[in-house]
C-alpha cells in the first residue's frame, strides 16, 4: 500500500471510497481474520464436540460421583441438618433405615454398596444384607440395626458415608495415587503392600524412557545413513522404514506374537542352531521383554522420520571442513555433526515417549502381567471392575502428564512443523 | 554407497563396514516380522512357527486352510455346494471376517469424508497468515493425536451414553473423524505452505467467484496433501479398536476388533492370513501415498530434496 508522493496536501490518505486509509485497511484485516476463523470454526466445533467435551465430561465424572447422594435421600438431608462426628444418635439411624428400605425397593442398594466398598471394603455385603432385612426392623433403629451387624457402629463407615453424600470428592483421585482417608478422615498413604497406581505410573514412565532411548539408538545411525545415502538409495531404504509406519498395529503385534512365543520363530531358531537347548527356551512374551521389543519395533518409524528430516538439512560440508582442519572422524561427529542432530533428537524422544505413555493394545497383547502399562489399568476398572470414577482420576492424572509433555513437544518442536512421511 | 575417500584409516574402514552392518540389521528388525507373517500364513498345521515341512519347501507343508477359514468362518452351510452362487451368498451374510470387513469399510470411508472435508477447510484457515490464535488452535486440532486412546474413548464412553450415541454407528465415525483429523490438518497445511497465494488473488482479479477458485485453483494444487490426508485418516480408522470396544455395539465387529478378539481368545494362523492381507493392503496405500508426496512436490516445483 504505497501512497504517491503527489499528494502533498496534509489530508489523511483515504481509500476510494472516501474513508481513512488505516480505517479501511483495519476493516480489511478485521473481514479476512475473519473469514479465516469462519473457515476453521465447523472443524473446531466439531472437536470441542466430539473430543473435548467428553474429556471434560471424564474429569468432572473423576471428582463427582452421585451412587451414594442420588440414592440415599435421607441420609443425604440429615448430614446436612446436622452436625456429626463419628456415629449419630437414633435419628441419623432411622434416615440410615428409611434410605435401605427405599434402595432395596429401587434396586439401587448394589450401587450404593459399591460406592462405599470403594474406601471401606467389606462394605458391600453389610449393606445388601442389612438392607434385605431393614424392612423388618423397629424401632429403635440404632439398637435394632447394630444387633443385626455390630459393625453399622463403625465410626469409621459414618465417617465414610458422611463424605460419599457429598458427590463431589477427591477421594478417587486419592485412591489413584495410593491415598486414603483413615478412620479418623485424615489422608494418609497407603500400606506399602497395597500400592499399585503410583508403582504403576512410574512403571510406565521408566518403560516408555527406555522405549525412547531404544528407539534413539537403533534409529540414529539408520537416519543418519539415510540422509547421506545419494537419493536413489535413500527412497528405496526408506520403504523399509514406511512400511511397517503404514501397517497395522495388531498386525505388529501379531507379528511379534508369533515371533517371540516359546514355541515362536525366534526360539526355534535358537534351538534349531544350538544356542539353547530345548528344555531352555527364553520366554520373552508375556512380561516386559515382549512389551518392551514389539513397542520399541512399532514406535520406531517415530524416531526415524523426524531424526532423518533434521540430518537432511545438515550441509555435509561441515563435516567435511572439520575434517581438513585436522579433526579426527570421532571428533569431527561429536563435535560438528551430532549437535547439530539435536532438535531432531527432541522431537523424536518426545514423540516417541509421548505416544508410548498412552500404549495400551500391545500391552495388553504381549505384556503379560509384568509389562502392563497404566492405560491398561484404566480399561480394567473401565470394562471390568467398573469404577468409572476411579478410572477417570487415573485417565485425569494420565492427561495431566501427557499435557506437560505436549507442551514441551510444542516447545521444542512447534505443532506446526510435524511432519508426516 | 559412495566410495571412501584416500584418507581413510584402516580402522575407519573397519568401522564403516561394522556401521553398514548394523544398520542393516536395524533394517531387518524394522521389516523382518512384518514380512514374515507372510509365509506363516501358508503353514498347513496349527502353529505359528515354521515346521520341518516347510523349512524344506515340501508343498505339503504349505496350504491356503488359514485363508479358506477367513471366508468361512460364520458361514451357515460352509461345505454345501462350494463356490456355488448360494455359497457365496451365505459367506457375504455370514463370514464373520467379511462382516467385520464390511463395518470397517463403512466406518472408514464416512470418518474419512468427515474428517477429510472439515479438515482441508480448516486446514486453508489454519495456513492463511491472519488466522488469529493459531498455534492455540492447532494445538486443540491435533491433540487427539497425542492424547492416549484409553482417555479419548474413556470419554466418549460417559459422553456417548448420556447422549444415546453409544452402540451406533453415527458415534463410532464421529470418535473415528476426531482421531483422523490431525492427519488430515498436517498433511494440507504442509502442502500449503509452498502454496501461491497470488494465484487464487489473480483468479478472482479475473473475476471468478471464491467458489470456483477453490475449485479450479486451490483444489487441484492441494490434491496431493488432501488424499495423502484422507489415506492417513482411513487408515486410522481401519486400525483403530480402542474406541471401538468401547463405545461400539457387541455385533458392531470391525476387522481390528475382531483380530483383537481373536488374539486374546482363540488364537489361530487365521489371524496370520488376515495380517497378511492387511500387510498387503498397506504396501499398496504406502506406495499411494509415494507417488502423490512426488507429485506434489513436482506441482509445487519442490524438486526432491
Amino acid at each position: 500500500m504505497e501512497s504517491k508522493s503527489t499528494l502533498q496536501n496534509d489530508a489523511p490518505l483515504t481509500a476510494a471510497d472516501g474513508t481513512p486509509l488505516h480505517k479501511a485497511l483495519a476493516r480489511a484485516t478485521r473481514r479476512a481474520k475473519w473469514r479465516a476463523f469462519l473457515l476453521v470454526f465447523p472443524l473446531l466445533a466439531f472437536i470441542i464436540i466430539t473430543f473435548a467435551i467428553p474429556i471434560a465430561q471424564m474429569l468432572y465424572r473423576s471428582v463427582n460421583n452421585t451412587a451414594f447422594s442420588d440414592n440415599m435421600p435421607n441420609l443425604v438431608e440429615y448430614f446436612a441438618k446436622n452436625e456429626v462426628t463419628g456415629v449419630p444418635d437414633e435419628d441419623g439411624y432411622t434416615a440410615l433405615v428409611a434410605d435401605l428400605v427405599q434402595a432395596r425397593e429401587a434396586k439401587t442398594i448394589g450401587v450404593v454398596a459399591t460406592r462405599i466398598n470403594y474406601e471401606l471394603p467389606g462394605a458391600r455385603s453389610q449393606f445388601t444384607s442389612g438392607a434385605r432385612k431393614a424392612a423388618r426392623l423397629e424401632a429403635p433403629f440404632k439398637e435394632s440395626l447394630i444387633d443385626i451387624d455390630e459393625d453399622w457402629n463403625d465410626p469409621h463407615l459414618w465417617n465414610v458415608m458422611q463424605r460419599a453424600a457429598n458427590p463431589v470428592s477427591a477421594s478417587f483421585y486419592l485412591a489413584a495415587v495410593d491415598m486414603k482417608y483413615d478412620e479418623t478422615g485424615n489422608v494418609v498413604r497407603a500400606p506399602e503392600n497395597k500400592r499399585i497406581y503410583v508403582p504403576l505410573f512410574l512403571r510406565t514412565l521408566w518403560l516408555s524412557g527406555l522405549i525412547s532411548v531404544l528407539c534413539l539408538i537403533l534409529a540414529f545411525p539408520v537416519a543418519r545413513l539415510l540422509a547421506t545415502l545419494p537419493l536413489r538409495y535413500s527412497n528405496l531404504l526408506m520403504i523399509f522404514v514406511l512400511l511397517p509406519f503404514w501397517t497395522s498395529l495388531l498386525v505388529r503385534t501379531t507379528a511379534w506374537i508369533a515371533l517371540l512365543q516359546s514355541q515362536g520363530v525366534l526360539n526355534d531358531i535358537l534351538v534349531g542352531t544350538n544356542v539353547l537347548a530345548d528344555e531352555n527356551r527364553v520366554q520373552l512374551m508375556y512380561n516386559q521383554a515382549g512389551t518392551i521389543i514389539a513397542m520399541t519395533h512399532i514406535l520406531l518409524p517415530f524416531m526415524i522420520l523426524p531424526l532423518y528430516s533434521v540430518m537432511k538439512s545438515i550441509p555435509p560440508t561441515y563435516v567435511r571442513a572439520a575434517r581438513s582442519l585436522g579433526a579426527s572422524s570421532w571428533t569431527a561427529f561429536w563435535k560438528v555433526y551430532f549437535p547439530q542432530t539435536i532438535p531432531g533428537i527432541g522431537a523424536g524422544v518426545l514423540l516417541v515417549f509421548i505416544l508410548s505413555i498412552g500404549f495400551y493394545i500391545t500391552p495388553a497383547l504381549v505384556g503379560g502381567s509384568s509389562g502392563q502399562l497404566i492405560s491398561n489399568e484404566i480399561a480394567r476398572h473401565m470394562l471390568q471392575s467398573l469404577n468409572w470414577s476411579l478410572a477417570a482420576a487415573l485417565g485425569g492424572i494420565l492427561l495431566f502428564i501427557i499435557i506437560v509433555f505436549y507442551w514441551l513437544f510444542d516447545k521444542v518442536v512447534g505443532v506446526d512443523n510435524m511432519k508426516l512421511g | 554407497m559412495a566410495k571412501l575417500p584416500a584418507y581413510t584409516t584402516p580402522l575407519e574402514r573397519v568401522w564403516h563396514y561394522t556401521y553398514l552392518l548394523i544398520c542393516a540389521l536395524i533394517f531387518l528388525f524394522l521389516v523382518a516380522p512384518i514380512l514374515m507373517v507372510m509365509p506363516l500364513s501358508f503353514n498347513a498345521e496349527p502353529y505359528f512357527t515354521f515346521t520341518q515341512k516347510m523349512l524344506s519347501f515340501d508343498p505339503a507343508g504349505y496350504s491356503m486352510r488359514w485363508y479358506d477359514k477367513i471366508l468361512t468362518h460364520g458361514m451357515a452351510a460352509p461345505e454345501i455346494m462350494r463356490w456355488s452362487k448360494d455359497w457365496w451368498l451365505d459367506a457375504w451374510e455370514n463370514a464373520q471376517w467379511l462382516h467385520a470387513a464390511k463395518n470397517s469399510v463403512i466406518i472408514g470411508v464416512s470418518a474419512t469424508l468427515l474428517a477429510t472435508t472439515l479438515g482441508t477447510l480448516a486446514a486453508m484457515g489454519l495456513s492463511r497468515p491472519e488466522m488469529p490464535f493459531r498455534r492455540a488452535i492447532m494445538g486443540l486440532l491435533i491433540s487427539p493425536m497425542i492424547v492416549p486412546l484409553i482417555i479419548t474413548a474413556t470419554g466418549l464412553f460417559f459422553f456417548y451414553s448420556k447422549t444415546g450415541l453409544a452402540h451406533t454407528y453415527i458415534g463410532v465415525i464421529m470418535a473415528h473423524a476426531t482421531l483422523g483429523i490431525p492427519f488430515v490438518i498436517i498433511t494440507v497445511t504442509a502442502t500449503m505452505v509452498g502454496f501461491d497465494h497470488s494465484l487464487s488473488r489473480a483468479a478472482l482479479n479475473l473475476g471468478a467467484t471464491p467458489l470456483t477458485v477453490f475449485r479450479e485453483i486451490t483444489l487441484p494444487l492441494i490434491l496431493p496433501g488432501v488424499i495423502s490426508g484422507a489415506l492417513f485418516a482411513f487408515v486410522t480408522s481401519f486400525d483403530e479398536v480402542v474406541v471401538v470396544l468401547f463405545v461400539a455395539a457387541f455385533d458392531q465387529q470391525t476387522i481390528p476388533r475382531q483380530m483383537w478378539n481373536g488374539i486374546r481368545e482363540q488364537i489361530s494362523p487365521t489371524i496370520l492370513a488376515v495380517a497378511t492381507i492387511l500387510v498387503i493392503f498397506s504396501i499398496l496405500l504406502l506406495t499411494t501415498v509415494e507417488v502423490l508426496r512426488r507429485r506434489s512436490e513436482r506441482l509445487r516445483g519442490i524438486s526432491p530434496a
